[in-house]
This record gives C-alpha cells, sequence and structure tokens, in this order.
C-alpha cells in the first residue's frame, strides 16, 4: 500500500486523468518495475516494455486522435512519464522522446506529414527521435555544422549527431541541419523527418552511460543522406524556431520524469525506513531519518504542483512559456538529484548497492539535470526572460 | 452475443480505509471506491467471448449516484454501455432487496448471459447470483471456471469447479454464470479505453422506473440489520528475513524451532 494519499481528481485533474494516471502506475508497478533492475544491469534497450507502453496506447497518448493517437494534452502526457519513471527512468524515456522526436512535426507538420507519419508512431509501431545536438553543438544548439543542401527536388544531409537518445531504434529521425549558413543565426536552421534505414544513415556507436542505461544513446552519420524536400517540416529557415518551441513542451517531460524518479526514491526510502531496525527500533523513528523523509516529501510535491502547474499554462499559450518550461525542469531536475541522494544516504550502505533500486534512481536522476538543456540554460531562459531578452 | 455483467462499487480494499458510520451502514466517503476485485474477473470473461462471438457487454450496477464514476473503469476495459440502478430508496437494502432490484432491471433488458463475481469484497454474502437466477428462472451455473457459449446452438457449457475437479454443465440460454478469478486476470484498460469512456452510455433508473415500490425493497424493508461490527485482531510484529535462500530457510526453521512449532 501506498504509505501516503495520492491526489484524488477535483482540485486539478479530471476523472479521465486520474484514472489514465492510476492505470499506467499499475502497469507500471506490475509489468515495468520487475524488469528495471535488469534493464539497467544489461543494458539493452527494453523491446517488451515498448510492447507494452504500445499496446496500453500508452505511446499515442501524445498524439491526435484523427491520426489514431490518444489526444492527451501535456499535463496528461507528464502524468503517464511520472508514473512509468517512478518504476524505471529508462522505461519513461520510451514515452518522453516520442513525444520529444515527434514535437516539431506536431507544431509545425503539414496535414499530409501528420498523415503519412503520426498513424505509425501513435500506434507505437515506430519510433522516432530528435537529432539535434552534435558534438560541438550541445548548449548552443545554433552552433549546428550538419548541413542540408538543395538539390532539385531533394536536399542531401551532412553531418554527425551526438546523444541522441533512441537513435538506434527509431524509425524516423527529426534532424536539423543549417540550410542557410549566411542568414541570420536564427534563420539558419531547418528541420528534416528521415526515414531510416536510408543510404548514407549509420549509427556510428553507443555511448556508455552512468545512467538511463537500456535507453540506446547513439551517434548518428549521415553521409550524403538524400531526403525530399517534402520531408522538410515547415519553411526554409524555420529549424531554430521549431526546436525551441519543442523544448517549451518537451522540457516538463523531462521534469515529470524527474518528479517519478525522486517519488520512486522516496517510496523507496519510507519502506526501508519503516521495516529497517538499529539500535532497537525502525530507524524512522530516529528524527534525524525522519526529518530527512519529511524534506524530501515536501520538495518531491512542490516540483510535481510547479509541473502541474507550468502544464496548464504552457497548454493555454502563454506567452512566457519557455519559462515555465525551463523553471519546471529546473526544479523537478534538482529535486530528483537531491531526493534520491537522500534516499541512499537513508538505505546507508544498502543503499550503495544494487540490491536496492536507490542507486539506480541517483544514477539515472542525473541525467535530468543535463538533457533537454543543463540545469544552466534553464537559468539562463529563466533570467532572459526576467529581464526581457526573449532569445 | 449479449453479455450483462453484475458490477458493484466497493471501498478500494488497497486503501484499508472500509469502515460502518454511525448508522451501521457503509461509509462511502471514508474510502475511494473501485470495482469489485471479482466483477472485474467476470467483466474480462465477457469481453474474452464477445471478443470471439462478437456482441456487447452491458453493465448493471445498483448504487449510489457515484456509482457512475466507478462503472466509468469498467467501461474503460471495453464494456458497450452501463445501467445504474440509482434510488435513495435503496440505501440500506438488504441481500433480499438487492436480488430483487437487480432482477427487474435485468427484465428491462436483452440478453444471452448474465455474469456475476464470486462475491463481492464488501457484503462476502455470495448469494445475489443464485437469487436472481431463481427469480428470473434462469439456468445457474456457479463456480466456472470455462465458459463456452454456441450461440448458433442457444446453448452454454461450463466447467464447474468442484471439491475433486470439475463438471461440465451444459444449459440453454439465456442463463446466468458465477464466475471465479480462474477464468484469467483482468486487463488493463487501454488508454483509448479510458478516454472514449466518457460518451458511453450509462442509464440511469430509479425504483420507480423498474416498477419497483420504496417501501417494499431497499432500506425500509431490510431484512437483516447490522448490530455491531468489528475488526480482526491485529496481526504480530513481522519478521523478514533477508539473504539467500539457504540462509532463509536456515533462519525460518531456526524460528519455528524456537516456537517449538517443528
Amino acid at each position: 500500500m501506498h504509505p501516503v494519499s495520492i491526489p484524488p481528481s477535483g482540485h486539478r485533474l479530471t476523472d479521465e486523468q486520474v484514472l489514465l494516471r492510476d492505470t499506467v502506475r499499475e502497469l507500471a508497478d506490475a509489468r515495468i518495475a520487475p524488469r528495471a533492475a535488469d534493464i539497467d544491469r544489461t543494458g539493452e534497450f527494453p523491446e517488451d516494455i515498448r510492447r507494452l507502453l504500445a499496446d496500453h496506447d500508452v505511446l499515442g497518448l501524445p498524439f491526435p486522435a484523427e491520426h489514431g493517437g490518444v489526444g492527451g494534452d501535456l499535463l496528461t502526457v507528464c502524468l503517464a512519464i511520472e508514473q512509468i519513471a517512478r518504476a524505471c527512468t529508462t522505461s519513461s524515456l520510451i514515452l518522453a522522446v516520442q513525444d520529444l522526436g515527434s514535437l516539431p512535426l506536431r507544431l509545425g507538420g503539414s496535414p499530409e506529414q501528420l498523415a503519412r507519419w503520426v498513424p505509425p508512431l501513435a500506434s507505437g509501431e515506430t519510433l522516432i527521435c530528435f537529432g539535434l545536438t552534435e558534438a560541438e553543438a550541445g548548449s548552443d544548439a545554433a552552433a549546428l555544422r550538419t548541413t542540408a543542401v538543395r538539390d532539385g527536388d531533394d536536399y542531401l544531409i551532412n553531418g554527425t549527431k551526438r546523444f541522441i537518445t533512441n537513435g538506434s531504434v527509431a524509425g524516423l529521425v527529426t534532424v536539423f541541419a543549417v540550410t542557410n549558413p549566411d542568414a541570420p543565426r536564427h534563420r539558419r536552421l531547418s528541420c528534416f523527418v528521415v526515414e531510416v534505414p536510408t543510404e548514407g544513415f549509420r549509427v556510428a556507436r553507443l555511448e556508455h552511460k552512468m545512467g538511463i542505461r537500456g535507453s540506446p544513446t547513439a551517434e548518428l552519420e549521415l553521409t550524403n543522406v538524400r531526403v525530399p524536400a517534402a520531408n522538410r517540416i515547415g519553411e526554409d529557415g524555420d529549424g531554430w524556431t521549431l526546436a525551441m518551441r519543442t523544448f517549451e513542451r518537451s522540457r516538463p517531460g523531462i521534469a515529470a520524469q524527474a518528479v517519478g524518479i525522486a517519488q520512486g526514491a522516496l517510496d523507496a526510502a519510507v519502506d526501508y525506513a519503516r521495516q529497517r531496525k538499529q539500535f532497537g527500533q525502525r530507524i524512522g523513528e530516529f528524527q534525524m531519518i525522519g526529518a530527512m523523509l519529511a524534506d524530501m516529501d515536501a520538495q518531491v510535491e512542490a516540483a510535481r504542483q510547479l509541473l502541474y502547474t507550468a502544464c496548464e499554462v504552457i497548454e493555454a499559450g502563454a506567452p512566457d512559456a519557455a519559462r515555465w518550461a525551463a523553471m519546471c525542469k529546473l526544479v523537478a531536475g534538482d529535486t530528483a538529484m537531491r531526493v534520491t541522494t537522500d534516499a541512499v544516504q537513508v538505505f546507508g550502505g544498502y543503499g550503495y548497492v544494487d540490491e536496492f533500486p536507490v542507486e539506480r534512481m541517483m544514477r539515472d536522476a542525473k541525467i535530468t539535470q543535463l538533457y533537454e538543456g543543463t540545469q544552466q540554460i534553464q537559468r539562463l531562459v529563466i533570467a532572459r526572460a526576467l529581464l526581457g531578452r526573449g532569445d | 452475443m449479449h453479455i450483462v455483467v453484475l458490477t458493484k462499487p466497493v471501498p478500494d480494499p488497497a486503501a484499508a480505509a472500509e469502515r460502518l458510520g454511525p448508522d451501521m451502514r457503509l461509509d462511502r466517503a471514508a474510502s475511494p471506491a473501485v470495482v469489485n476485485g471479482n466483477d472485474e474477473y467476470a467483466l474480462e470473461a465477457a469481453l474474452k467471448l464477445v471478443e470471439a462471438h462478437g456482441g456487447e457487454v452491458t453493465l448493471l450496477t445498483m448504487a449510489p449516484p457515484g456509482g457512475a464514476d466507478t462503472m466509468r473503469k469498467a467501461l474503460a476495459m471495453g464494456a458497450t454501455r452501463g445501467v445504474l440502478v440509482t434510488d435513495p430508496a435503496l440505501a440500506g437494502a438488504c441481500v433480499r432487496s438487492t436480488d430483487e432490484v437487480l432482477a427487474a432491471a435485468l427484465r428491462e433488458l436483452t440478453f444471452d448471459l448474465v455474469f456475476s463475481g464470486f462475491d463481492t469484497s464488501d457484503g462476502n454474502a455470495g448469494v445475489v447470483g443464485a437469487a436472481i437466477a431463481a427469480r428470473l428462472r434462469l439456468p445457474y451455473l456457479s463456480n466456472a471456471a470455462k465458459i463456452e457459449p454456441e450461440p448458433d446452438a442457444g446453448l452454454v457449457r461450463v466447467r464447474r469447479i468442484t471439491p475433486t475437479g470439475y463438471d461440465v454443465l451444459e444449459a440453454p440460454m439465456p442463463a446466468l454464470v458465477v464466475c471465479t478469478q480462474v477464468l484469467g486476470e483482468p486487463r488493463y484498460p487501454t488508454l483509448k479505453g479510458i478516454m472514449s469512456a466518457r460518451s458511453k452510455e450509462i442509464a440511469s433508473r430509479s425504483l420507480a422506473d423498474l416498477g419497483l415500490d420504496g417501501a417494499r425493497v431497499g432500506g425500509a424493508a431490510a431484512t437483516t440489520e447490522v448490530l455491531d461490527s468489528r475488526k480482526p485482531p491485529a496481526r504480530g510484529a513481522t519478521t523478514v528475513v533477508r539473504g539467500s535462500a539457504a540462509e532463509g530457510a536456515a533462519a525460518i526453521v531456526s524460528l519455528l524451532a524456537s516456537r517449538r512449532l517443528i
């Protein structure tokens, strides 16, 4: 039994959101949590979990119903990511990246493009990844070196993408490339959907990572990859804007993941503090442990409520959506790191070994402070919004 | 084929907050409600049969108006529609009233089969299915481990669990089947199922709609009265044994030996 009550519907969640959240939680507890340690140990992409999420329409959540999706709003998608991440961060990334990778398409795709690519994404048959980052263009995304040169009705794409989550298992890759090298910084990029496998596309290698070990992080080489101009999303030069608008809606997903990881670690720490006895009493009865658990609980709930508010504000079309997205990711990522670290502390030596899940959660938490913009970039975005510089 | 599944909202066993109010009736505000666990097994069996043979599944529930919220999860699992019998006069209804009301509601419906769960986790009477079958003069097939309808022949065959194995029963349809957990684990609702459940019909019926008299059924005519309710005695302290299987076995043997149980 869950040690504390889970907020029912009414305050901000609809009956459907509550039922959906609880269904995903039961699914995650029963079918994903038992696989989490194994996925981490083997470092293999959990194809069985992808199938499970597809069969239950979880991967269809971000997509519109008219193309076979579930039509969930941002908050609903985040509720699902949070519940999966509570059990297994790697598994939650399958949904988070299906959302991230398809966002440029959903934000800027033509009706024909949506009708063509969304149905297999919504059914979960095809995975999509987000190809922006390069070795020399991480936080400074406008510094991309990958180029796309017009060749008749096609573009020829050349370059190397790095740290691409699910890059080796995706059938569609959203690739950002320079099409206008001489244009101002924010008009240099365009965005393309590359259908793989295709000639000239190669998964060069997979990273060996500290956490999210079952999620393949790939280096993708594109050598004269020929893409029809019909695969370009939006107009030539729209790439930067599409990427930034994507982050307004994808960063809350990472915040949801962070809240889920933190809640999973807190639940494990509370269970342990109720069972483990030292000096003749349960360790939770020692004030120092009780205070840690109380702080963890309050921090997780604060991060969660900021996330839910951010989702509502962003969905309502707020002009400072980027600020809200950055704030919830910043707070949730730092909370996940702090709470998982404290969870390991509550477990003592047992927290440091893989007999319990908290060491895995601590390793997984770190990535939420790094990807989809480091915490430093989030602060930059917030500060610029405050000081009135919108870029 | 048309199957009606009897579903009852009960206090969520996971919340462990079930309690009676000062009137010795269930305090429905004390605990969130869920679909009775055994009814979900009956629903799963019904869904599998209509997937194989075609047809529809109707849920039938007698509950306060909030029962509609609980029915949504069962609709999300794949049931076609729901019928909710609700009436203020039904508060405090006993088993005899319950089966009379549900039988009256069933008379309004067309069906080949009625499924009930083995019992409910709050009332535990386990007789409502049998009583409905008796009132409607339906063949009564209890303890079902396997259900094989033959719609063309108008027959249903059921494996009925017995203490030593099982019997194979055959009956004409319509018939009432009491389902067991042997039939298979209930499915999780799909997310599309959840999103579509809100648009599914839940028809509400009052006692007057069913031609029943609130003075003759329901709380005013209850044949039983709850006088007292006690919790079972608390369990003793739990000892958790960690370590390898061999260490665990040794620790358990030593514990049992120390209590002189072995």
